[in-house]
C-alpha cells in the first residue's frame, strides 16, 4: 500500500465517563462513511470500538484508540492503563463479566464485550498486564463490494 | 417512480441569507453561499426544522393547493386526528369535518378508525415477530429517511405496514367508486398534512408502489378556512359520525402507537437528535430486548409538525381532551380488528434502498488521502463553527473544501490571516488561527 493512502487519528477515552461513552465510535464511524466504506464494514467496526470503548470506560482509567486505515483495513489499536485482566480466556468467554451487581443493574456487564470485538473482526489480539493495563489491536478486513 | 427531490424547497428570491436554517438543520444539510441558502438534498432528511424558523418564509413544503385538485370530480379529505386539536377548546372533530365539506371537499373522512386498524395490526405483528429486535415504527417519513441516509444497516428492522392513510384511502376509492358509479381516478383522495415528510409517502420513497393517495394540502393553507366556516356553522353537528377511535386519536401525540400495545418493553422517542440517539444505540446492538420503538422526528409527536399553526402543548391538550371524551379503548370490537389483521392487506414491501451520502471520493485510496487533508483542515481551523463561511460548523466546512465545494479563504479567519492581518480576539482558539504558518492556507502541514 501506498504510503499516501495511510490515515492515522488518535482519541481518548476517560474511564468512569458514561456520559460521553460512545462518542469516539460515532466519531470513527463517521469517519469510514465519509471514506465510503461499505455499511457492513462501517457498523462492524463501530461495533468493536463501541465495545471497546465501553470497557475502558466501565473498568480503566484511561485510554488512547487509534484509528488505522488502509484502503483494505482498518486497525484499532486500544491501550489502557487500568487494572488489566487476570484471565484472559476466561474474560473472553460468552456471559462472563466482572461487572459490579450495580452496573448490571444498569445494563452493563453482560459479558459480551470482549467476544462480541472478536465476533465483529476478522483479527483480534489482546495483551493484558495486571496492574499496568490492557492492549487491544483489532483488524477488519474492508469488503470490496460498496454498496455505491 | 419519480426521482427524490426531497420535500422542501427554498425561494431563492426571498431568502435573506440569515442562516437560522443552516443553524437549526439537525442533518447539517443546508449550506448559505452567495447570501442564498441551499439544500444538499442527499443529506436532508424532510423534518422541517428549517421551515419553522425562516423568518422571511423563504422555505416552503412541496404541498398541492385546493385549485390543483380542480381535476377531480369528487374530492375526499383525509383528516389525521392531529386537525381536531388545531381549533378552539371543546371542538367536536363532527365540526371539523362538517367545515371542511362547506370549504370544498366532498366528503371529509376520519382517519381515526383507520389508526385504531392498524394500530392493531402493530400489536399482532410485534407479538409474532422473531427476527432482529427492536422493530422501527414506520410512520414518521423523517425518521424512514433518516435510516436510508445514516443507518442502511437498520432497514430490515423498519415495520412492513403501511399507514393508516393508505389503508383508508384505498378502502373509500373503492367504496366510493362504487356507492358513485365513478371511474376510480376521478376521486381525488387529498390527505391534510401537518409536515412536508409525509409527502413522502406520497411522492418521495424511491422505489415505492404508487400511492393510494393523489394529492396533500398543508393544514396551514386551509387553516383560515375552516377557521370562518367553523365560526358560522355554530353548534349545528352531523350525527351520523359517531365512529371516532379514542385509540387512534391518540396517534396525534408521542407514544400513541406504544400505549396500544400494552407492552412494558416499547419506547417511544421525540425530536430528531434523540431519535439519533437512540439510532445509535440501536446499530451498535443495545435495546435487543425491546420489542418496539416508536420515533418521531417532531417533539411529541405530529402534534407539532411544522405545517400546523395552533401552539403545540395547546394543541396537545386539546387532543387529550378529546381522547378523554373518546375513551381509550378501542371502538371496534376484537373480532373485527381480527378480521382486519388477517386480510393482511396492510403489508407492504417498501423496497427503501441505502441513500448514503457519496464519500470523499469514489476511490477507497484516493478517499483516505483526502480525510487526511479533511483532518489537516480541520485541525486549522477555529472550531468556533461561527457559520460565517457559509457552513454549519467548521467540521462540515472542513469537508466542503475537500469536496471541493468550498475554498479556504471562505473561513473568515483564514481569509484575515492571509491577508497579512493578526487577530487580536479574546479567544485563544481564534487567536490559535492567526498564528498558524502561512503552510496552513492550504491546509496542509507536511
Amino acid at each position: 500500500m501506498g504510503e499516501e493512502a495511510v490515515f492515522w487519528r488518535e482519541f481518548t477515552v476517560e474511564g468512569g465517563d458514561f456520559y460521553n461513552a460512545g462518542r469516539v465510535s460515532t466519531e470513527i464511524k463517521q469517519c469510514l462513511r465519509q471514506i465510503g466504506l461499505s455499511p457492513a464494514t462501517v457498523r462492524r467496526v463501530a461495533i468493536a470500538a463501541y465495545e471497546a470503548e465501553m470497557n475502558v470506560v466501565m473498568y480503566a482509567y484511561r485510554a488512547t484508540v487509534r484509528l488505522e486505515l488502509a484502503p483494505d483495513l482498518v486497525r484499532l489499536l486500544v491501550r489502557d492503563q487500568g487494572p488489566g485482566i487476570e484471565n484472559i480466556e476466561l474474560a473472553m468467554q460468552e456471559g462472563y463479566s466482572t461487572a459490579t451487581e450495580n452496573m448490571r443493574e444498569m445494563g452493563f456487564g453482560a459479558g459480551m464485550g470482549l467476544p462480541n470485538i472478536k465476533k465483529n473482526s476478522d483479527r483480534f489480539t489482546i495483551r493484558s498486564k495486571v496492574g499496568v493495563g490492557t492492549e487491544l489491536e483489532i483488524e477488519v478486513v474492508v469488503a470490496q463490494a460498496s454498496c455505491l | 417512480m419519480a426521482h427524490y427531490g426531497g420535500s422542501i424547497r427554498i425561494d431563492p428570491a426571498r431568502c435573506e441569507g440569515d442562516m437560522a436554517c443552516m443553524r437549526v438543520c439537525p442533518t447539517e444539510a443546508i449550506r448559505v453561499r452567495g447570501g442564498k441558502a441551499r439544500i444538499i438534498e442527499s443529506r436532508c432528511v424532510d423534518c422541517g426544522e428549517c421551515i419553522r424558523v425562516c423568518q422571511p418564509r423563504a422555505i416552503s413544503p412541496v404541498t398541492d393547493s385546493f385549485a390543483d385538485l380542480s381535476r377531480f370530480e369528487y374530492k375526499v379529505a383525509l383528516v389525521s386526528p392531529v386537525l381536531y386539536g388545531q381549533f378552539g377548546p371543546g371542538m367536536m372533530p363532527e365540526r371539523v369535518l362538517a367545515a371542511l365539506e362547506k370549504a370544498g371537499f366532498d366528503c371529509a373522512c376520519d382517519l381515526t378508525l383507520a389508526c385504531e386498524c392498524i394500530n392493531a395490526a402493530i400489536e399482532r405483528f410485534v407479538r409474532n415477530h422473531h427476527g432482529p429486535r427492536p422493530l422501527i415504527s414506520c410512520f414518521c417519513p423523517t425518521v424512514v429517511r433518516l435510516i436510508q441516509v445514516r443507518y442502511p444497516e437498520l432497514i430490515e428492522m423498519i415495520l412492513p405496514i403501511e399507514s393508516p392513510k393508505e389503508t383508508l384511502a384505498r378502502e373509500i376509492r373503492k367504496s366510493k367508486a362504487r356507492d358513485l358509479r365513478l371511474a376510480e381516478d376521478r376521486i381525488g383522495l387529498i390527505y391534510l398534512t401537518p409536515c412536508p415528510a409525509k409527502m413522502l409517502d406520497v411522492i418521495g420513497h424511491p422505489g415505492k408502489e404508487k400511492s393510494d393517495i393523489d394529492g396533500v394540502i398543508a393544514i396551514s393553507d386551509i387553516y383560515r378556512t375552516v377557521l370562518s366556516l367553523l365560526a358560522i356553522s355554530g353548534k349545528r353537528e352531523s350525527t351520523e359520525r359517531t365512529q371516532l377511535s379514542g385509540v387512534g386519536m391518540n396517534w396525534a401525540i408521542l407514544g400513541g402507537q406504544t400505549a396500544f400495545l400494552k407492552r412494558e418493553n416499547c419506547l417511544a422517542v421525540e425530536g430528531l437528535r434523540n431519535v439519533i440517539r437512540i439510532l445509535n444505540d440501536i446499530e451498535m446492538g443495545k435495546l435487543r430486548d425491546c420489542d418496539y420503538v416508536e420515533l418521531q422526528s417532531c417533539p411529541d409527536g405530529c402534534v407539532s409538525g411544522c405545517l400546523l399553526v395552533e401552539n403545540p402543548y395547546v394543541a396537545r391538550a386539546r387532543v387529550l381532551e378529546i381522547l378523554g371524551r373518546l375513551g381509550e379503548r378501542p371502538r371496534q370490537s376484537e373480532r373485527e380488528l381480527v378480521e382486519f389483521c388477517e386480510k393482511g392487506e396492510y403489508f407492504v414491501d417498501r423496497k427503501l434502498s441505502a441513500q448514503l451520502p457519496g464519500p470523499l471520493d469514489s476511490d477507497v485510496g484516493r478517499a483516505i488521502a483526502k480525510i487526511r487533508r479533511f483532518e489537516e483542515i480541520r485541525q486549522s481551523l477555529p472550531n468556533i463553527n461561527c457559520g460565517a463561511c457559509g457552513a454549519p460548523s467548521c467540521t462540515a466546512f472542513a469537508d466542503d473544501v475537500v469536496r471541493e465545494e468550498a475554498g479556504l479563504t471562505d473561513c473568515v479567519f483564514i481569509a484575515l490571516q492571509s491577508a497579512g492581518w493578526r487577530i487580536h480576539s479574546g479567544d485563544p482558539k481564534v487567536r490559535q488561527v492567526s498564528s498558524v504558518e502561512t503552510n496552513s492556507t492550504m491546509g496542509l502541514r507536511n
